[in-house]
């Protein structure tokens, strides 16, 4: 569960002040799906940067599963990404020199857990996006859609419970795109809370929830088939 | 993060740029390389040069005329006042003491030799039958200056082997008439080349009996008295009474120097030492430029690494874990550095020993120890501050590129 009261986010630009997000109110819920639409440069990604604990607001409160982030120390502040959130990027950020494999063991290894039990989880985790097959192969030997489901499949291997995703399909042509929104929305059917920024209004009006931002605001937020 | 996930994590962002790690690596292998093998150099230099003095023997009493003396105004600043030489009958007198086991005096100067149509300068020494044994020389051939009365000048002569070669070419030399100066020399023996002696060419001088040297020269004056004592424990008193008994001969005037080998070798021991030291120190400068080649190179790889950095925090690693993981980079290359440096330092030296025998170059273990702390050290250190600033990139403009 998220709670965002008041949330603000200013930035220096220059002799400027940037607003990327003006008292933001929001509320998810465990499970929910959502997507969050809306042109550039309208603060969709800080608010996922937000949420994600990658970027901390200038004003207002953010409760996750009730705790308020703001006390949270340094330690345990690093651990929220990876831990209960899960980020997923337009461009993979794939480790080049790692195998698929190794990319996907990456949060285990940094969390620290046993060699054979990594083993099976990475293993079930290439299974559930269905590239048990491209284990050893380095990102440059995968297609962009196998690239971004070895990236979901990182995301989600210390079973966070939410997944924020950045344009998720926006470097993959509209079939592998597809591969990509299934495997996310299978996430979702299991109970993750899913948020997808996107450009791609198709993208965006498959979830439940729809969020659309403009200038640090979010002007509408509308349950999917109301008006 | 486990220890051996963090060493598997370096190892393999280390692999992945071969050509960066091994210059890194070669920098660091060169500094301990260098610091072993100029501390060998100077470790062996230093064991060359005690051992020849050791060979000496180190119970010699070396006397010199003249007083050497670091306070006050030089006798010689005194109107009137020189060293009163010092003399056979002074050396003679050293020899009343059961403390002393032999005293060998030794007159120096140089005459033209001449056998047949050949003649050459040489460097003359006059000295007793003792001189054989207080300096550990050995024969090649004949035998050595009589023994007996030191003021009865015989006319014979111990050469070099050199001198035998250049004067004597094929001929036997041993009963021929050599001319030295205005008189005639009858060779008796000669002198093995293999002798080792500090400052002296034992190839390359004749030795006359002391007596006949003064005649020769035609003065009294002596360069050196060498007084054996009959053990190391004596030497002390040895000093004493040969300081004492000149004294009383010269007048109650103290003119004349008195050093002990002991006090010699261990002049030349701390001079070798310091020597050593310093290459030591020169060599651990190029450990300290290899500790900032890798700072450079380790920063060169933080910012081209930014994406991976960020992408490490958006997976849940903190400041300290992304220290740690480039921290390891930088200190298992130093280590691998200074362990490929020692291999090479260890081979180098052995090479050198093997095309300077004489020389036993073999590293100080202090040396070794302190080029392999140093070499991790600089890792370390010159690896922290890459580390801390890869640890506190911002996230999302490290993840923008």
């Amino acid at each position: 569960m998220i709670e965002l009261d008041g949330i603000s986010r200013f930035f220096q630009v220059g002799e400027e002040e940037v607003h990327a997000l003006e008292s933001v109110d929001l509320l998810i819920r465990d499970g929910e799906y959502l997507s969050l639409m809306g042109p550039s440069g309208s603060g969709k990604s800080t608010l996922l940067n937000i949420l994600g604990l990658l970027d901390r607001p200038t004003d207002g409160r953010y409760l996750l599963d009730g705790r308020d982030t703001t006390t949270l120390d340094e330690r345990e502040q690093a651990q929220v990404p990876g831990q209960k959130v899960g980020f997923v990027f337009q461009s993979f950020h794939l480790v080049p020199r790692l195998t698929a494999f190794e990319n996907i063991e990456l949060p285990l290894l940094l969390a620290g857990v046993a060699p054979a039990a990594r083993n099976e989880r990475v293993d079930r985790a290439l299974a559930a996006v269905g590239l048990e097959d491209r284990a050893r192969h380095r990102p440059d030997q995968l297609s962009g859609g196998q690239r971004q489901r070895i990236a979901i499949a990182r995301a989600t291997i210390m079973r966070p419970a939410v997944l924020l995703a950045d344009e998720p399909t926006g470097n993959l042509d509209s079939a592998s795109g597809a591969d990509v929104i299934r495997v996310l929305e299978n996430l979702n059917s299991e109970g993750l809370t899913l948020v997808v920024v996107t450009h791609d209004m198709d993208v965006g009006r498959r979830a439940a929830r729809q969020l659309r931002m403009v200038d640090g605001r979010i002007v509408a937020d509308a349950l999917a088939g109301r008006p | 993060m486990r220890a051996l996930d963090v060493i598997g994590f370096a190892l393999q962002s280390l692999r992945r740029s071969p050509a960066r790690s091994l210059l890194m690596l070669l920098a660091t292998a060169i500094g301990v390389a260098a610091v072993v093998v100029l501390t060998a150099l100077g470790e062996g230099a230093r064991r060359y040069v005690t051992g020849e003095f050791a060979s000496l023997g180190t119970n010699l009493v070396i006397v010199i005329p003249g007083r050497s003396e670091t306070t006050g105004a030089s006798p010689a600043l005194f109107a009137g006042e020189t060293p009163r030489d010092l003399t056979v009958a002074d050396a003679e007198a050293l020899t009343r003491s059961a403390l002393v086991n032999q005293v060998a005096p030794i007159m120096v100067g140089s005459a033209s030799a001449s056998f047949g149509s050949r003649l050459r300068e040489v460097p003359v020494i006059g000295s007793t039958a003792e001189m054989l044994e207080v300096r550990r020389w050995k024969l090649a051939a004949g035998s050595f200056l009589p023994a007996g009365d030191w003021s009865r000048g015989a006319t014979v002569c111990v050469i070099g082997e050199k001198i035998r070669s250049e004067l004597f070419a094929d001929e036997p030399a041993i009963g021929q008439w050599l001319r030295i100066g205005d008189w005639r020399f009858r060779v008796v023996g000669v002198l093995a080349s293999e002798g080792r002696s500090i400052g002296v060419d034992v190839q390359e001088l004749v030795l006359i009996p002391v007596a006949s040297a003064e005649a020769l020269f035609n003065s009294p004056a002596l360069f050196r008295v060498l007084v054996e004592a009959r053990s190391r424990e004596v030497m002390p008193r040895v000093t004493k009474f040969v300081r004492e008994t000149l004294r009383e001969r010269h007048q109650g005037e103290e003119d004349v120097t008195v050093i002990t080998q002991d006090a010699v070798l261990a002049t030349f021991d701390r001079i070798f030492q310091a020597l050593t030291m310093t290459l030591g120190g020169i060599a651990a400068i190029s450990l300290a430029v290899a500790g900032i080649l890798i700072m450079n190179v380790m920063l060169v790889a933080v910012s081209q690494r930014t994406a991976e950095i960020g992408l490490l925090k958006a997976l849940g690693a903190d400041q300290r874990r992304i220290t740690v993981l480039f921290l390891a980079e930088a200190v298992l290359l130093s280590w691998f550095g200074a362990l490929f440096g020692l291999l090479v330092g260890g081979l180098g030296s052995w090479t050198i020993g093997r095309v300077y025998p004489a020389l036993d170059v073999v590293a100080p273990l202090w040396a070794v120890v302190a080029g392999t702390t140093v070499a991790i050290v600089t890792g370390l250190v010159f690896g922290i501050m890459p580390a801390r600033r890869a640890a506190r990139l911002d996230p999302i403009r490290a993840l923008a590129g």
